[in-house]
């Protein structure tokens, strides 16, 4: 019994709460979001070493028994998720000084960006499926604010249709909640895990199996629910869609691993390879859309969809290659996404255009901003010794051991798609004639703007090459998945 | 029972799902308020309808309802009041920006901003 892990949770909640007063300070709203921010990252940090010291980490709340209290389970997935999570709100929310402009800042920009993170850890944390849906709302309320926070016409309209999705997508959560209630009697999610194994149900579980698919694909953007995406991550300005871009889909792909590797064990012959082809579907679609756009925010935002594709292949093999590789790609796919939007809007904010048949020739007038742009690139196409490179080479591994010959060599194939289609940006933008540039460019802002993008290039930089020196951590965090026996003793235990 | 309240929410979900489809934006928040509507009745019904006494739990008692589905719809109603008082600001607000409220007109290519 340990406190230790709600913090991560629980101090973003409470400097979100103090930062819903003093709205007007600007001063005051940013030192206090990054305060609450490096306060966080340093419990993170702790915790992922006691986890990685003691194990998976259990709170009841209120002291109840294990079944029938709420859990909150920290293993080696959700520390490491928790972790990478806050420190990439923080290098979003440094970029966002320069760019979200001060009308946000003045109205509940930071407040939102403490609470979707609330909702963000608390739905990797938490150990019950119904307080995942109430994770999930709360991260989809404060998602809500930051869509149409600014109140363009864009972002009203894209909004509208946002919240829909979402609030069709809660309600098939909260009837698969019922039906999953209703067949295991309760709602815990080692206590499920148990109790399905004992139940012996495999009909009524694949359908369960399969809503849940439907329900966390939609917030995932799998292959024939990723239709909201394109249109509604485009609206919001450029921090926004880093903070989406990197987390939102994220969540939806934990969510995805979790339950088919805790629950639904039992017809893999269905249920996973119905999720290998809809991830192969997935990049099919994400590669179709990555390469028709000429705006360069929806190429990057179709490449959410192709990675999406990429991680849940990992978890469709079930072995440990692939669950491992799944995790390694999953923590580099947020890292190098909000590097790639921070990128991006550098891009936009120089040129003045999103259309990339406008720009041309930035290489000679911005070199540094064309090198880390090289590099990010190369690292999300998973180039050697980037950050992409190991965890697609163990997915890849674990295609092979399960014996998905061609769609493995498929995933490698979509690699150079990838590789294409952010290249596509780097010639046509860093490339060839001088194209347009925007007028009004300040040197000063331009630095400040690319200041903490560098720095989060260089994390992943890092994160590529230190990769033996997070194997065990990994490593730790597929065999919690590999073997939900772990986390069930653990709650179990935990308990008393 | 279980067959009434069955068709209750099938009935709830097809009403929701045709005022969904409707291209009025005030109809499709009326949907997403009748869509919740049957997702918190189904909760309902899963828990069955056993049992007849409050769960109020003493030495010999053994005739209770289960508790915990009237919990989880008590949280969901909160949740989804809190959303679709959200939905009918942003609506109205959205209608006053875009001076429109048919969605057909919303699809934001350029024909149609």
């Amino acid at each position: 019994m340990n406190n230790f892990l709600l913090l991560p949770i629980i101090i973003p909640f409470f400097f979100g709460m103090l930062l819903m007063f003093g709205q007007k300070k600007i001063a005051y709203q940013r030192i206090t979001t990054l305060l609450g921010l490096v306060i966080s990252i340093l419990c993170a940090f702790g915790l992922v070493a006691n986890v990685y010291e003691n194990g998976p980490q259990i709170v009841t709340l209120g002291n109840w028994p294990a079944p029938f209290g709420i859990t909150m389970v920290s293993d080696m997935v959700s520390a490491l998720l928790v972790l990478t999570t806050l420190i990439l709100t923080f290098f979003i929310v440094w970029y966002g000084f320069e760019s979200i402009k001060k009308e946000r800042e003045q109205f509940f920009y930071y407040p939102a960006v403490m609470f979707i993170i609330v909702g963000v850890n608390g739905a990797f944390t938490t150990g019950d499926i119904f307080n995942l849906f109430v994770f999930f709302e709360v991260l989809l309320m404060a998602s809500y604010l930051l869509i149409v926070l600014g109140g363009e016409k864009a972002q009203l309209r894209e909004s509208i249709k946002y919240i829909l999705v979402n609030v069709i997508s809660s309600a098939f959560f909260v009837i698969t909640v019922a039906f999953l209630y209703s067949v295991v009697g309760t709602l815990n999610m080692a206590d499920i895990s148990q109790k399905i194994t004992e139940i012996n149900q495999p009909g009524i579980l694949t359908v369960i199996a399969i809503l849940f698919l439907l329900v966390f694909g939609m917030k995932a953007a799998i292959f024939p629910l990723y239709f909201w995406l394109p249109g509604a991550y485009s609206a919001p300005p450029v921090p926004v869609l880093a903070l989406f871009g990197a987390l939102l889909t994220k969540v939806g792909v934990y969510a995805i691993t979790r339950t088919y590797t805790l629950f639904f064990t039992q017809e893999v012959a269905f249920t996973h390879e119905l999720l290998l082809i809809l991830s192969i579907l997935t990049i099919v679609a994400g590669c179709i859309g990555a390469l028709a756009h000429f705006d360069v925010k929806q190429i990057i935002i179709y490449n959410i969809v192709i990675a999406v594709g990429v991680i849940l292949f990992g978890v469709a093999q079930m072995n440990e290659a692939g669950l491992e590789g799944a995790m390694f790609y999953l923590i580099h796919d947020m890292v190098i996404k909000a590097a790639l939007f921070m990128l991006i809007g550098i891009v936009i904010y120089v040129t003045g255009t999103t259309n990339l048949r406008k720009m041309g020739g930035l290489m000679k007038t911005y070199p540094a901003l064309g090198w880390f742009y090289l590099i990010a690139a190369l690292g999300l196409a998973g180039v050697p010794p980037l950050s992409g490179f190991i965890g697609k080479l163990l997915i890849v591994q674990g295609g092979f051991e399960a014996g998905n010959i061609w769609t493995s060599v498929f995933i490698l194939a979509s690699s150079i798609v990838v590789l294409l289609s952010v290249m596509r940006i780097f010639i046509y933008a860093f490339w060839g004639e001088q194209g347009q540039l925007a007028t009004n460019v300040e040197k000063k802002k331009y630095n400040r703007l690319f200041f903490p993008t560098m720095l989060l290039v260089v994390v992943s930089i890092f994160y590529g090459i230190g990769t033996e020196w997070l194997t065990p951590f990994i490593k730790q965090a597929a065999n919690v998945l590999m073997d939900p026996s772990i986390y069930i003793d653990a709650v179990m235990k935990g308990g008393e | 029972m279980e067959i009434v309240m069955a068709f209750v929410c099938g009935f709830l979900f097809m009403a929701a799902i045709y005022l969904i489809l409707s291209k009025s934006l005030l109809r499709i928040i009326i949907g997403t308020g009748l869509l919740s509507h049957g997702a918190h009745l189904l909760i309902l019904t899963m828990g069955s309808f056993k049992g007849s006494a409050p769960p109020v739990l003493s030495d010999g008692v053994t005739d209770y309802v289960d508790p915990l589905p009237q919990a989880l719809i008590l949280t969901a109603i909160v949740i989804s009041f809190g959303v679709t008082a959200f939905f009918l600001v942003l609506a109205y607000r959205a209608y006053q920006e875009i001076k429109t409220d048919d969605m057909t007109l919303m699809k934001g290519s350029e024909d149609n901003e």
